[in-house]
């Protein structure tokens, strides 16, 4: 409990230099939300109001903008994100197998997390990685011509990370 | 003496391992006590080679690819340094076929330059753009623009410098210039490889059309899913800013320009033009009604010219050679060239600039080498998503807009995803309903709706239940979705629909696209 006090703690400091950074630009919603999830690694809804006096926006219009934006998360996601690309090239080199294979072997559907909270498998719509589809972005890299059993590799990796962390 | 060897950083080649190859590559060069420099160029374009590593030797730049780390030793063993012979070897880089017989002008720098190297940019041609229209007036920039012939490259294909001039002749205290790079058509990647490979290029055609029609900020709109395009153009903007290229007093002519990339949030509508306004506005990215047009009501309800990353960025080569040097490529209407993306199931998939003109099955198979499983090309989808689908029937169609508006098919923005023969295309007219149904911002009824129902009935017809109702059903929907919706989401997915049901009426299980084959033996 008191770990989860300190967490929201921290996050409500953080949460308000980042409003005080971003205020004053034009549109600054959706720069805003960018460096709240960036820094957090989502949108809490805790800091709704606290961006809605900011901005001059009701809460509603925030809820609105948070859920609108297929790239915004309002829970903690997993320690890591997978995303499979489903758009029609990487469809047109066998994709849909890929999607499949995940979800057997993380155990998961999209939009949800693994058991032992380590991956978050989502759906991507095009990477731009087209003429080496099909694309999965593992955090911050970019794996193309991704076979079934390429994949087995990239989770084992994910995981071996997680022990040696 | 140092060997400049030149090692992508664009994403797909970090996709198949370019940033290792770069790091094996540095530890080899070091141990063997060599001098090398690594530059982090954009990609030539040929992806099924990447990562290709080159390498500078007096008789020009020589290719290796695709190369992995493994290859790295062997590489140094085989004296690449000097441009010797190795397994991966590809001769000369501007002596391969596939590049050599391009037209590239919009390209003309990616892959060969260091991105972020403002000294490099104009080592090769870079702001002369820019020099000549400070010269000129602001009516006859926008002129030679329109005389260029330019079009909207983002898919619709307006004439640019029309567009431009509307803004011109807003009076106003406050225009802008917005840049969509929000690419998300599947199988197009041209907008990234221009920010990765040469922002440059797009930094100086937003410069002209900001000097052009008075413009003072401008912003570039991109992806959330392009995180290397989004650090190469700021580490350019930075660079630019620093010279005097951007900022309040541009190359000494005292006009201002001021840009600002701004982040998308993976909203595939936010790539029409007013929702796209209303998200860099902070707000759900909703359609907007028209008009007003952005031209004269557009971001924060200011005059504002909006154009796609490759319509911009084709700018400085137009106003560096001249308008009828553009014009002179191309045919009919559509003038200049074009980078045609191939994508999906292609052994030699990779960009493509050529002028308009050229057919798609010398863009499948003389390009493209045919299906990369080895089975026959059944169809292909040309301009994203919204993009129709094409039978190998229709494969000598130019590419050209006025060809394809023809068969009721887009060119948009240069995408050409090949499926092999074992697609179903009925999936793919589910999944276009299914990604309308996504996608859609819900402002207007047909597409909001529409979409969802276009998945239920479809499912209906592929379960085999009512098919010729059902069928007959699709194409009344399809019509509401053309005829209703606010935009091109609605408005264009029943290109992807129709064009699979009318091509391709056996995946359906109808032996002509009307009628099912129940009903027909009835």
């Amino acid at each position: 409990m008191s770990d989860l006090q300190t967490t929201q703690e921290v996050s409500a400091a953080v949460i308000d230099a980042l409003i005080a950074k971003h205020r004053q630009q034009p549109g600054a919603l959706l720069p805003l939300l960018h460096a709240i999830q960036d820094t957090v690694g989502y949108v809490p809804e805790s800091c709704y109001i606290s961006i809605s006096k900011a901005l001059s926006l009701s809460v509603a219009e925030v809820h609105g903008v948070v859920t609108f934006y297929h790239h915004f998360r309002t829970h903690k996601p997993g320690r890591h994100i997978m995303q499979i690309c489903r758009a029609e090239s990487c469809q047109a080199m066998g994709s849909e197998a890929l999607e499949a294979h995940a979800k057997k072997c993380l155990n998961v559907d999209y939009h949800q997390t693994t058991a032992d909270g380590a991956i978050t498998l989502e759906p991507v719509y095009c990477l731009g990685n087209c003429a080496l589809s099909p694309t999965v972005v593992i955090d911050d890299e970019i794996y193309g011509r991704v076979s079934p059993a390429e994949l087995d590799a990239l989770i084992t990796e994910v995981k071996v990370s997680e022990v040696k962390a | 003496m140092v060997t400049k060897v030149y090692i992508p950083r664009d994403s797909s080649a970090l996709a198949v391992g370019a940033e290792k190859v770069a790091v094996a590559l540095a530890a080899e060069a070091k141990s063997r006590g060599l001098d090398v420099e690594i530059i982090r160029n954009g990609s030539r374009g040929l992806y099924w080679l990447e990562t290709m590593v080159e390498v500078a030797t007096e008789q020009g730049r020589v290719a290796y690819g695709p190369v992995k780390v493994k290859d790295v030793a062997s590489l140094f063993d085989a004296d690449f340094i000097h441009g010797k012979a190795h397994a991966l070897s590809l001769g000369l880089t501007e002596e391969i076929e596939w590049l050599k017989k391009q037209q590239r002008l919009t390209f003309a720098r990616v892959g060969i330059t260091d991105p972020v190297s403002l000294e490099d940019y104009l080592a090769h041609d870079g702001y002369k753009g820019l020099k000549n229209a400070l010269k000129l007036s602001a009516a006859d920039i926008v002129k030679t623009v329109t005389d260029s012939g330019l079009r909207g490259r983002g898919g619709a294909a307006f004439p640019t410098g029309i567009k431009w001039n509307t803004v011109l002749g807003c009076e106003s205290e406050q225009k802008y210039i917005v840049c969509n790079a929000d690419e998300g058509d599947s199988g197009t990647y041209s907008d990234r490889m221009i920010m990765e490979g040469d922002p440059f290029v797009l930094i100086e055609g937003m410069t002209i059309a900001g000097v052009a029609v008075g413009a003072t900020q401008g912003y570039i709109y991109i992806r959330s899913e392009y995180p290397h395009a989004l650090a190469v153009l700021n580490e350019a903007i930075d660079a630019a800013n620093e010279a005097g290229y951007l900022g309040d007093n541009v190359l000494g002519s005292g006009k201002t320009f001021n840009l600002e990339v701004r982040r998308a949030a993976g909203a595939y509508v936010c790539g029409e033009e007013t929702s796209l306004l209303e998200s860099l506005e902070g707000k759900r990215g909703l359609v907007r009604f028209k008009p007003p047009l952005p031209a004269i009501e557009g971001l924060f309800g200011k005059p504002t010219v909006v154009n796609n990353v490759i319509s911009l960025a084709t700018v400085p080569i137009i106003l560096d050679k001249g308008a009828q040097f553009y014009a002179d490529y191309g045919m009919g209407r559509s003038r200049g060239t074009l980078p045609i993306q191939l994508a999906g199931n292609l052994k030699h998939s990779g960009l493509v600039e050529l002028a308009f003109g050229a057919t798609l099955r010398e863009l499948l198979y003389d390009y493209g080498g045919g299906s990369a499983s080895g089975k026959p090309i059944r169809a292909v989808q040309v301009g994203g998503p919204l993009g129709a689908y094409l039978p190998e029937s229709q494969f000598d169609t130019p590419l050209d807009y006025e060809a394809f508006a023809k068969l009721w098919a887009v060119l948009g923005h240069g995408g050409i995803v090949a499926f092999d023969d074992t697609v179903d295309m009925a999936k793919m007219a589910r999944y276009a309903f299914e990604f309308c149904a996504v996608e859609s911002c819900g402002k207007c009824t047909p597409c909001r709706i529409g979409s969802t129902r276009g998945v239920e009935v479809i499912d209906k017809i592929t379960a085999g239940k009512d098919r010729a109702k059902n069928i007959e059903l699709v194409r009344d929907l399809s019509d509401t979705m053309l005829n209703g919706s606010l935009c091109a989401l609605g408005g264009m997915t029943p290109y992807p629909v129709l064009s699979a049901l009318n091509h391709f009426p056996e995946d359906f299980g109808v032996s002509s696209a009307g009628l099912s084959s129940e009903a027909k033996t009835a």
